[in-house]
């Protein structure tokens, strides 16, 4: 393939470059609204959810992203019809990111919420079904995905209302909410961990160690996510008793050191939170970087590339560094916005969406972390745990799957005919 | 377009300024007490002061409660009913709109208490008065209900309170009764207009506790979930 021959330095160059760009936006945007119900229940204070953001964003990046950039890279385009003209393959998945990536840098000036996963979606379908053919997009696959983003918001918000609802059974309703908080709280703890461990094992690590082919049996898995799980709800108990009754507190607000109680667990589910938000998001920038690569490499597409984990690491370090730069004063803005949310609220929310979001990588699904915390938030609030909601929000959830995923085809399409043109 | 950001998903809660509208309207009440002792101690340069304390605080209490039916939008999702919501708050508002009535007529018309009847009036003003103090605690538990979801404990506390709000005004209508007994009394001798105004202030500073009960009966109707 000549093409490949002439232009492969260039074209793995600017695959590495616009996957960067991309990176740099989900983290400059998209982490504020992962982290941004701890900072705004003031269980984390700014410096702090950036330290965790950056550290866990990166290991669930790393990690756990593996499934969903191999769903971007192979589950959404019909490889067979792909392996026929692998050069418009590498042109469409530039296009695409340069596409989502643009349209992010548009509407975060104009202050428009984007999904970072429904424009580079959208974005592949434009390439590939206007592009090339309509056959040459899954489009059982598609639906799937599409549903995955109506189901996961209703699913958080189903689990965080019965989340909320055994802290009060368990916590706020008893005579002594604080003493009860102290004794409940680890297993909180210790599902995060579990849940996080268990994903990352059985779906995650495969792709951290290619070359190794690291197989763990169910059973194995269960073992090691129990001992972790563990050692998370020992660390927090060690945590939880450094925090002593604050009587006077308690006198104008009864339930101050309960809040603070659950402050504590809100730490481990913010980093619960990055951590999903890392998996789920760090495939809409490498999902295409990997596809280009691989097809660069091998000079045909085929089915079975396996991701490279440098690529994981290429979209890790690009989210970690939107961030640094940016994303804090998103996470700062919408952080002093949101006041109404305590951490009894907060961890029910945060755990719920991290759960959905974390499964979802897990299986391979892109979806939309913003909307699923949003979902669990509701959740929440039919629990009667929140003082107001507002309801235009799901509103502006439709409105924004109405304009994003034309939008993200539109300009994919745009940018696919010009590589086109340039390269050929 | 409406915004899916996640801080746009909070709305401003009601319930702070509900608690706040309810301390400036028993504040209003509260005044009451020392304004009676004032008029029975025919000191009319304080009462005046007193009874443009209560104006003040009745207007802040209705700039509140604006601004709190201003931003309940039907959008908004709560965990009572909105209505239910506005319901509480035009009933709370009738408590320190009534304080007002009764301190703006009693310095209108100069109006004097019969002086066998004075420690009788300064009784009965003082208990419907801590009616209305009761219903405050009473509202004041709405932040705690709010944290338990509304169900558990604290609603068992506040069904309580709300119990004690009936004995309290039970026992401001006896008073009350007494009070008009001691009027019936004296009614021959005295200027029948006055008289009549009079037995108009022992209607108003009853409906005082009468209101804070009604406050509690809707409080109660917003728990019953």
């Amino acid at each position: 393939m000549t093409l490949f021959a002439e232009y492969s330095q260039v074209l793995f160059v600017l695959a590495c470059v616009f996957g960067l760009f991309m990176a740099w936006g989900i983290g400059a945007n998209d982490v504020s609204n992962a982290m941004g119900t701890s900072v705004g229940a003031r269980a984390l204070t700014l410096k702090q959810a950036i330290c965790i953001a950056m550290l866990f964003e990166f290991a669930g990046a790393y990690l756990a992203g593996g499934e969903v950039t191999e769903t971007i890279r192979s589950g959404i385009v019909e490889l067979d019809v792909m392996a026929q003209h692998p050069d418009l393959f590498v042109y469409g998945m530039l296009a695409s990111l340069l596409a989502a990536g643009s349209w992010l840098l548009i509407a975060s000036m104009l202050g428009w919420p984007v999904s970072t996963t429904h424009s580079i979606v959208g974005a592949i379908i434009g390439f590939a079904a206007v592009g090339i053919s309509a056959d040459a997009v899954q489009w059982s696959k598609v639906w799937g995905i599409v549903g995955s983003w109506v189901i996961t918001p209703v699913i958080a918000g189903v689990l965080s209302y019965w989340i909320f609802r055994s802290v009060q059974r368990l916590i706020l309703h008893t005579d002594d909410p604080f003493a009860n908080a102290k004794i409940y709280i680890p297993y909180y703890m210790f599902a995060v961990g579990f849940l996080l461990s268990m994903v990352t094992i059985l779906n995650g690590l495969k792709y951290v160690f290619t070359k190794h082919q690291l197989e763990f049996s169910f059973l194995d898995a269960v073992v090691i996510a129990t001992g972790i799980g563990a050692m998370v709800a020992a660390l927090g108990i060690y945590l939880l008793s450094r925090i002593t009754e604050d009587k006077t507190a308690d006198k104008s607000r009864r339930f101050a050191s309960v809040e603070r109680v659950f402050g504590v667990l809100m730490i481990f589910t913010a980093c619960a939170m990055a951590f999903a938000h890392g998996s789920n998001d760090v495939a809409n920038a490498v999902g295409p970087v990997a596809a280009v690569i691989s097809v660069i490499k091998s000079g045909a597409v085929e089915a079975n590339a396996p991701i490279e984990s440098w690529i994981l690491l290429l979209g890790a370090v690009g989210i970690v560094i939107g961030l640094a730069t940016y994303g804090y004063k998103v996470m700062l803005t919408i952080g002093k916005k949101i006041t109404e949310l305590t951490p009894s609220r907060g961890f029910a929310a945060e755990m719920s969406a991290a759960a959905t979001v974390v499964i979802a990588s897990g299986i391979g699904l892109p979806i939309s972390t913003t909307h699923t915390l949003v979902g669990a938030v509701l959740g929440v609030g039919l629990a009667r745990g929140i003082g107001a909601l507002n309801m235009r929000v799901i509103g502006g959830i439709f409105a924004s799957w109405i304009i994003t995923l034309p939008a993200g085809a539109g300009l994919s399409i745009l940018f696919f005919y010009i590589f086109k043109a340039l390269f050929s | 377009m409406a915004f899916a950001n996640l801080s746009n998903l909070f709305g401003r809660s009601p319930i702070k300024p509900m608690q706040e509208h309810m301390a400036l309207a028993v504040k209003a009440a509260g005044e009451l007490v020392s304004f009676f002792e004032a008029v029975t101690g025919d000191d009319w340069a304080r009462a005046s002061e007193i009874q443009q304390r209560i104006v003040k605080f009745e207007n802040e209490a209705d700039a509140i409660k604006k601004q709190l039916r201003m931003h309940l939008p039907k959008s908004l999702f709560l965990p009572v009913p909105r209505t239910d919501l506005l319901d509480l708050l035009t009933m709370q508002d009738r408590i320190p709109n009534r304080a007002k009535d009764i301190a703006g007529i009693i310095m209108g018309r100069r109006m004097t208490i019969p002086a066998s009847m004075k420690e009788q009036m300064n009784e009965f003003v003082r208990v419907s008065v801590a009616a209305a103090e009761q219903s405050l605690t009473a509202i004041n538990k709405l932040e705690e209900l709010l944290e338990t979801g509304f169900s558990g404990r604290e609603l068992a506390i506040v069904e309580n309170l709300i119990n004690e709000l009936d004995a309290m005004e039970e026992k401001s209508d006896q008073l009350e009764i007494g009070v008009r007994t001691s009027l019936f009394a004296l009614e021959a001798q005295l200027p029948p207009v006055d008289v009549m105004f009079l037995y108009n202030i022992i209607d108003w500073v009853g409906d005082i506790a009468n209101r804070a009960h009604d406050v509690g009966g809707r409080l109660q109707l917003l728990l019953a979930h």
